[in-house]
């Protein structure tokens, strides 16, 4: 018994170390590769809002076919990037999911000047799983009283832009007092939307962009009237401190061309404040 | 406040949970001859050097209608375990386990067989040896796993972000309050919370060192 677990022990060993010895070659691989390619092109770093996910994902990669600049992407709460802008964070770009914290960027002196761009008006929707009881698309915000409904998950009011359109639409809507024991909030549209795909929500409030991605899956959409929320008028700037700024205003000269214009509309996204007409809506 | 006591208030039951739960299975550890043995230790320290978002996504579709804990749930209580103040608790059980399960393991090999053997001859069973001798003995490791659970505990972030939903007085910790106002911009707020949570923290670990340097300093240094 004790002969045949060393023996065990040895070949487990000896399997590791060759395992690692892979492992290693790998990482040292990877790391030295993308200094070795990437070093001659330009490179931006953005920061975007995660309602931004596929259509900002899908426009970048066209970008660098089309210009060879690298755009690397990072995305998050806008007012989590909002916090480490103001703390020195290495980005060129930041698309917000608002105007509010642009125009504060550009209060305090941490952009280039001029360079604010409303790039889209976002738009919310209620949305719940394919195989969901509560089916919004058929009874509207009265879905959010189906018995079935336990938890509706919005985005965090206090800093996602989503969340506080959310709330906001929510109030006007005149449930907000009978369902506000069942809201639960995720740190930006993305979680929110996630505890709804996964189950654990059984109904959200979220960004039409997710749910109109290819990866989201099916599910029963129902748009919030667009007049019980003030418009999701989302800004990009280009960030003062930018060690790239030719490429970075370039890149945002891009997103105001027709073919980055299609892929927005694509993800439920419209033009800018002024086509969004108040007495049609 | 509601958060700080509620982070509190998870942090006793995960610890009292995990000290009645992890002694057996530290001592089990610690004494087996069972060759697989190294299999359910490499389980018991994955929370170390798993990131919390890979514990919280599998807790998330875990406790979700479709997830095992989920169904278990909602047809025992009506309900799932997401963004309850049960499922936190369940959640960090497993996710501190390891703070508890080490140092009890640590001191229970220290202990000299000899004094094992001795209680045994003279008639004293398993059980009866864990209480008299064994316990007594690897007291400070207890003392170390109650206060290293607790305290990390009270600090836990990635996972109760990925299944609490940030609900005030339910599963909105201190350490969510904390990164709420920082993206809120509310740094005087954050601070207040933050400082209070360092010197809690800052004095729970000098409370563990101090008590019992053997025990506490080789564990926290391997």
């Amino acid at each position: 018994m004790h002969n045949r677990s060393k023996k065990f022990e040895r070949i487990l060993l000896l399997r590791l170390a060759s395992s690692l010895r892979i492992l290693c070659a790998l990482c040292v691989s990877a790391l030295s590769f993308p200094l070795l390619s990437f070093s001659q092109q330009p490179e931006i770093k953005i920061a975007a809002a995660a309602d931004l996910k596929f259509a900002l994902t899908e426009i970048a990669a066209a970008y660098e076919k089309q210009s060879g600049t690298k755009v690397s992407l990072t995305f998050g709460s806008s007012g989590n990037f909002f916090a480490q802008i103001q703390n020195g964070a290495p980005f060129d770009l930041f698309f917000s999911a608002d105007s509010d914290y642009p125009r504060t960027l550009e209060e305090t002196g941490l952009i280039v000047p001029g360079s604010t761009y409303p790039y889209a008006v976002g738009r919310i929707v209620l949305w719940s799983r394919e195989d969901a009881k509560a089916d919004p698309s058929k009874s509207g915000w009265k879905s959010l009283l189906d018995p079935s409904v336990q938890k509706i998950a919005v985005a965090n009011p206090s800093h996602a832009p989503y969340g506080r359109a959310a709330l906001e639409a929510l109030k006007k809507s005149g449930y907000y007092d009978q369902v506000k024991d069942k809201l639960v909030f995720g740190e930006n549209i993305s979680q929110a939307a996630q505890f709804v795909q996964s189950g654990n929500a059984q109904i959200g409030i979220i960004a039409y962009s997710w749910v109109l991605a290819p990866t989201f899956g099916a599910g029963h959409v129902w748009q919030v009237p667009q007049q019980q929320y003030s418009p999701l008028v989302q800004s990009a700037v280009v960030l003062k401190n930018s060690s790239n700024r030719d490429a970075s205003l370039a890149f945002l000269a891009y997103i105001k061309t027709a073919p980055a214009q299609s892929v927005l509309e694509k993800f439920g996204f419209t033009h800018s404040a002024a086509k969004l007409d108040p007495v049609s809506q | 406040m509601t958060e700080l006591l509620l982070s509190f208030r998870l942090a006793f039951f995960v610890t009292a949970i995990l000290i009645v739960v992890g002694a057996p299975l530290a001592y089990w550890l610690a004494y087996s001859r069972w060759p697989g043995k190294f299999l359910l230790e490499a389980v018991v320290a994955l929370p170390l050097v798993l990131p919390p978002t890979v514990l919280g996504f599998y807790f998330l579709i875990a406790m979700g209608p479709r997830g095992p804990l989920g169904k278990l749930w909602l047809a025992l209580f009506g309900h799932t375990l997401a963004f309850t103040f049960t499922g936190l608790v369940i959640a960090s059980v497993f996710y501190s386990l390891p703070f508890c399960v080490q140092p009890l393991i640590t001191s229970f090999e220290k202990i000299d067989p000899k004094l094992l053997d001795a209680s045994r001859v003279l008639g004293a069973g398993k059980g009866r040896t864990f209480r008299k001798i064994i316990l007594p003995l690897s007291l400070p490791g207890v003392i170390t796993a109650v206060v290293l659970t607790f305290a990390h505990t009270l600090g836990e972030f990635g996972v109760v972000l990925m299944v609490g939903g940030n609900l005030l007085g339910v599963t909105r910790t201190v350490s969510i309050a904390i990164y709420d106002h920082v993206q809120s911009i509310e740094y005087a707020a954050a601070n207040q919370l933050a400082v209070i949570l360092l010197a809690i923290s800052f004095v729970l670990l000098a409370l563990v060192y101090g008590l019992n340097r053997r025990v506490g300093v080789r564990w926290l240094s391997n």
